[in-house]
């Protein structure tokens, strides 16, 4: 495994452009009486190479963060920058451009288009990029295979399980050069050795040089990220940076040493 | 920890000595319950003295072997037909350091579990990346699979640990003594927390 990169731990952090920073973000819902602040000033950068948990109780604005991340939905106040362009700034056109070209978006529930194959499905945001659609559907079987249901290929979403719909979902959030993964449960409806394979595609994307953030629940799926931030009522109210793998065993060694009787 | 039982089941592939045996299980276990080999002769010695190991010669290095005895043996089946009893739960310093710390005045317990938490989830993140150099193989040991089993075994517990601690913090902020409302009726909460369960099996 690739050595962390952590914005917290990284010297050079300040030179470095974040693939996603999220600078001061504010997002209010609603008005007067009924306004609900999902987020309050939440600054989250997050570098090529890192995939980034975000955890916290229902309702604490984890998926706000990630919608206002992939650009389905606009801050109140602050702004979100994609590899460096403000996302703010951009025509609708345009802005559609970057969500394809740039930004993976894994949906809790899936969005695939009932009338295309899984392959179909796949290839899309690619054709829609002005990829061939031959070439389109050799990347869409590629990582297929990636996600391993090569077999799936022509199948309909309908024909599917929710848990293969669900890495279908993952292949299409994986497909072409996206710099930015985000997924929203991407283990939901998956057993824990399917769900684990997926996290370890997503892992394996990211020490490839992706940069990638997932909201998730349980802790077990998050461990799979190098930083882990706790949200709480739309307050970023902690942060877990994981250290480097070669100490680790001398660590976990030396504590349990201590704990032994 | 049953090293006891530990050794047995090694000298039952065949005799060892002493720091052979640590080695093994060491390697079966990534060092997670380390033994120095002092421990290892200890055991050893007690087993002998119970009849469970008899002494197996010397090597030219003059290693002292040691082999399993039948009643070691039928010691060794009969622990792995025993389930390991949880009836008597082992002393648990976090759960009797949140039980002292909302009765002691003065205590900010949500800073004591928000903490905890922190470190628990750091633990859980660095077993996770010893388990993903595990699944590639690249730990070069030659065990893997036990040292998963055990690798697994830490994370779930420090999973449950962290989903109890999430517990006690709605606890906490929740809790009036004496208020029915404070104690959920048990099918209430099972219901609320059914998708988050099925997507565990």
């Amino acid at each position: 495994m690739s050595t962390t990169q952590s914005a917290g731990v990284q010297p050079d952090a300040g030179e470095r452009t974040p693939v996603l920073h999220l600078a001061d973000i504010t997002r209010v819902h609603g008005q007067g009486a009924a306004e609900v602040q999902a987020l309050r000033g939440i600054d989250l950068r997050v570098y090529p190479g890192e995939l980034v948990a975000v955890m916290g109780p229902s309702g604490s604005g984890k998926s706000t963060l990630l919608t206002l991340a992939g650009g389905l939905d606009t801050p109140s106040s602050g702004e979100v920058l994609v590899e460096g362009v403000v996302l703010g700034g951009l025509s609708r056109k345009r802005l559609a451009q970057v969500r394809r070209r740039s930004i993976g978006y894994v949906f809790q529930d899936y969005n695939l288009i009932p009338a295309l194959t899984a392959a179909e499905n796949i290839a899309l945001p690619r054709e829609l990029d002005g990829v061939s659609s031959r070439s389109a559907r050799r990347e869409a079987l590629v990582a297929l295979e990636e996600l391993g249901i090569a077999e799936l290929a022509d199948r309909f979403p309908d024909d599917m399980s929710g848990g293969q719909q669900q890495r279908v979902a993952i292949a299409r959030a994986l497909i072409g050069d996206r710099r930015l993964v985000l997924a929203d449960e991407p283990t939901g409806a998956l057993d824990s050795t399917t769900g684990e394979a997926v996290l370890a595609v997503l892992r394996a994307r990211c020490d490839a040089g992706a940069a990638g953030v997932m909201v998730t629940h349980e802790a077990r799926h998050a461990a799979w990220a190098d930083r882990v931030i706790f949200l709480r009522d739309g307050r970023m109210v902690d942060e877990t940076v994981s250290q480097d793998a070669a100490s680790l065993l001398v660590t976990s060694a030396t504590n349990s040493a201590k704990g032994t009787e | 920890m049953s090293i006891r039982h530990g050794l047995l089941a090694l000298l039952d592939q065949g005799p060892r000595y002493g720091y052979q045996l640590r080695i093994e299980f060491e390697a079966r276990t990534g060092a997670t319950w380390p033994l120095n080999v002092g421990q290892v002769y200890t055991t050893l010695g007690r087993l002998e003295r119970d009849g469970l190991v008899a002494p197996h010669g010397e090597d030219e290095e003059g290693h002292l072997f040691y082999a399993v005895t039948d009643a070691g043996r039928a010691e060794l089946r009969s622990w792995f037909e025993t389930p390991v009893p949880r009836n008597s739960p082992p002393r648990d310093e976090l759960a009797i350091k949140l039980a002292m710390a909302v009765t002691v005045p003065g205590v900010d317990v949500a800073a004591v579990v928000q903490s905890q938490r922190r470190h628990s989830m750091k633990a859980l993140q660095d077993y996770t990346r010893l388990k993903g150099q595990a699944l590639n193989g690249d730990t070069g040991r030659q065990d893997d699979l036990a040292w998963l089993l055990v690798l697994e075994q830490l994370i779930f517990q420090t999973e449950a640990e962290i989903r109890w601690l999430d517990h006690c913090e709605t606890r906490l902020a929740t809790y009036r003594p004496g208020s029915p409302s404070s104690e959920p009726a048990p099918s209430a909460e099972r219901r609320s927390a059914g998708p988050k369960r099925r997507s565990q099996l």
